[in-house]
């Protein structure tokens, strides 16, 4: 069966700045999105992933390198991108002032939607994503979170073949955030929308990402399935402990896990086969090391070790 | 490394990675309903092979300027509620000020320079709104990169820059009428050609509208879109209030080169015996074209901003 591309990007480049202070803030970018799947960007802050989706969007235009949208050039047509996808910027300024019932009906209005079906559309988003309750006051007084998912609902309104979200859970509890993504895959299971977002966030992407692009410095360093991602990386689990008290040095194991972990504190994280953890956990919650044993887990490797073993930073990413 | 579509890609709707264990959000997603057959009633999946389909599905056409500028003009109004009434009398309460001030100096039998104050000051509100608010606006919108919202919908720009510009005029329009009026009776004017009013107030809110958004928009900072805008004001309310037979030369020039001048014109014409009917439309053609350009550089630029 053919395959229909929602995005075909080859080549892609964009400096910001000029000169000495020119910055690579995308370096030659090649990525394939399929229609219907849940597309992400991870990546620390300076990656070049807004710089990317707002290339996507045509807010943007690259140095060199083109995109196509359902293989369309969008240089050919430069409105394309605005008829095809939502999209959910970083800024909400320009809808801080309004109720979000007008809010979401206008931008309904403006994706061309008549007044009947876009009152339809308004309600059915708000009760989607539970803003009914707030949908006469404004944006701006709203808590952080209902603030942000105001502005998700409008992106999400008029339901777009596309839609390019920069960090649409960020602020979120998670109730709302599982809300996000219900509607999210709701929308690519039901019409086959492609969803493209940005997410600093382990858990959004092992849990909803069809696949993911890891940026780093402007360029892809990978981009898989979440499972092939954490497959590639290693066999190896990982395992946490947690120390109420020093642990006992002159206990055979905890000298071993010693010489292994990254410490933080008395936060230790050991990466080994699996095997060894399994035998190296039992050996401390029996022996004389379990007094001084506060809290302890066994994982498989996330995502987060991914980034981590491919160069990532971790302390821009999100685990809940 | 570069990227390359894995084999799943060949799946329209591949189905949630992962291997091992489910995280806890994933069976809560998955208790929703879904079609049996996710995808199967796509428009867009050929019933034939082929390669990358080169027609996209169902590509929404772009909205047309009607439903975008009264979607914009509602936005932008809903917005307004709050702030923009106390706006109003401080809009209207500068040009009666003006009125009041220059009834001590002016000769009131001076028909002529009579009836261009009070048109000065009436045209003095539309400015006030048009390039003041409106490049505060626009800049403050750039600065903090809003536009985005805008030009990431499928509305023409000038729906953009007309739906705002038309609801500050929505809050400006009393304040001409107060003004015009006020000064009238102040000065003893007929009100027999106020109706005159209406094509003025439209044509320069267009025109003056056009400019503040330009400016808002083309301003590298936000402070410097407001004070540009101000100084605007700041221009008309002098060549215009000022009747133009007491200015220098180079005064004069000035007035001439300001289209705010011939919607002051138009409305000062207003104001005596007997009108010209023919300089009164020319006034206002002035003010229609300079409009139209200035709406045009208003689009550019908000284009311009689109892919800086």
């Amino acid at each position: 069966m053919g395959v229909v591309l929602s995005y075909a990007v080859r080549g892609l480049t964009r400096r910001h700045g000029a000169g000495e202070h020119a910055v690579l803030a995308n370096d030659r970018i090649d990525l394939d999105i399929s229609q219907g799947e849940v597309f992400g960007v991870l990546g620390p802050n300076g990656a070049g992933k807004t710089t990317l989706v707002r290339q996507l969007m045509g807010l943007l235009r690259p140095d060199a390198g083109t995109i196509t949208m359902f293989g369309q050039d969008v240089r050919d047509a430069p409105d394309l991108p605005a008829r095809l996808a939502g999209y959910l910027g970083q800024a909400d300024h320009a809808l801080a002032e309004l109720p979000v019932a007008t809010a979401v009906g206008t931008t309904a209005r403006m994706r061309g939607l008549s007044r009947a079906a876009a009152r339809t559309a308004r309600a059915a988003i708000l009760e989607e994503l539970g803003l009914t309750a707030v949908a006469n006051r404004p944006l701006a007084r709203l808590s952080g979170g209902q603030r942000r998912l105001a502005c998700v609902a409008t992106a999400l309104v008029g339901d777009r073949p596309v839609l390019i979200l920069d960090e649409p859970t960020t602020g979120l509890d998670p109730v709302a955030r599982r809300a996000v993504w219900a509607a999210l895959q709701r929308r690519r299971d039901a019409t086959g929308t492609t969803v493209v977002l940005i997410t600093h966030n382990v858990l959004e992407a092992e849990s909803v990402l069809d696949r993911v692009a890891v940026l780093e410095a402007g360029r892809v360093i990978a981009c898989d399935t979440p499972g092939q991602l954490k497959a590639s990386v290693s066999g190896d689990v990982r395992l946490d402990l947690a120390w109420r008290s020093e642990p006992p040095a002159d206990d055979p194991t905890v000298a071993l896990l010693a010489g292994l972990a990254t410490t933080n504190g008395r936060r230790w994280t050991v990466r080994m086969a699996p095997a060894a953890a399994r035998d190296a956990l039992g050996r401390l919650t029996t022996g004389a090391a379990f007094a001084a044993l506060d809290d302890f887990s066994l994982a498989t490797p996330s995502l987060e070790d991914v980034y981590l073993t491919l160069g990532g930073a971790s302390r821009d990413l999100e685990r809940t | 490394m570069t990227v390359v579509p894995d084999a799943r890609g060949a799946s329209p709707v591949p189905s949630t990675a992962g291997g091992g264990p489910l995280p806890r959000a994933v069976l809560a997603v998955s208790d929703l309903p879904v079609s049996d057959l996710p995808g199967s009633d796509l428009p867009a999946l050929p019933a034939v092979p082929v390669p990358v389909s080169p027609g996209a599905p169902w590509i929404p056409p772009a909205t047309g300027f009607g439903a975008a500028f009264g979607a914009v003009y509602r936005g932008q109004l809903a917005r307004s509620k709050v702030g923009r009434i106390p706006l109003l009398f401080v809009a209207s309460f500068q040009s009666v000020g003006i009125l009041v001030l220059l009834r001590g100096i002016l000769d009131v039998d001076n028909t002529t320079a009579a009836g261009q104050v009070v048109a000065g000051s009436t045209v003095l509100v539309v400015a006030f709104v048009a390039l003041n608010l409106l490049a505060q606006r626009f800049g403050a919108l750039r600065a903090a990169g809003a536009l985005d919202y805008y030009l990431t919908l499928p509305v023409p720009p000038a729906a953009v820059v007309l739906g705002t510009a038309a609801s500050y005029a929505t809050f400006a329009a009393p304040g001409t009428l107060i003004t015009a009026v006020f000064g009238s009776l102040l000065y003893g004017l007929s009100l027999s050609g106020l109706w005159l009013l209406l094509p003025v107030v439209v044509l320069a809110g267009v025109c003056l509208s056009g400019l503040g958004a330009a400016v808002g928009l083309l301003a590298p900072r936000p402070e410097l879109a407001t004070l540009a805008g101000q100084l605007g004001m700041s221009i008309v309310l002098f060549l215009g209030v000022i009747p133009a037979d007491r200015l220098p030369e180079v005064g004069r020039l000035a007035r001439d080169a300001l289209p705010s001048t011939y919607a002051v014109d138009a409305l000062a014409a207003a104001f005596q015996p007997g009108i010209d009917w023919a300089t009164v439309g020319t006034d206002l053609a002035v003010c229609a074209v300079v409009g139209v350009a200035a709406l045009a550089v208003a689009v550019i630029a908000l284009r311009r901003v689109a892919t800086s």
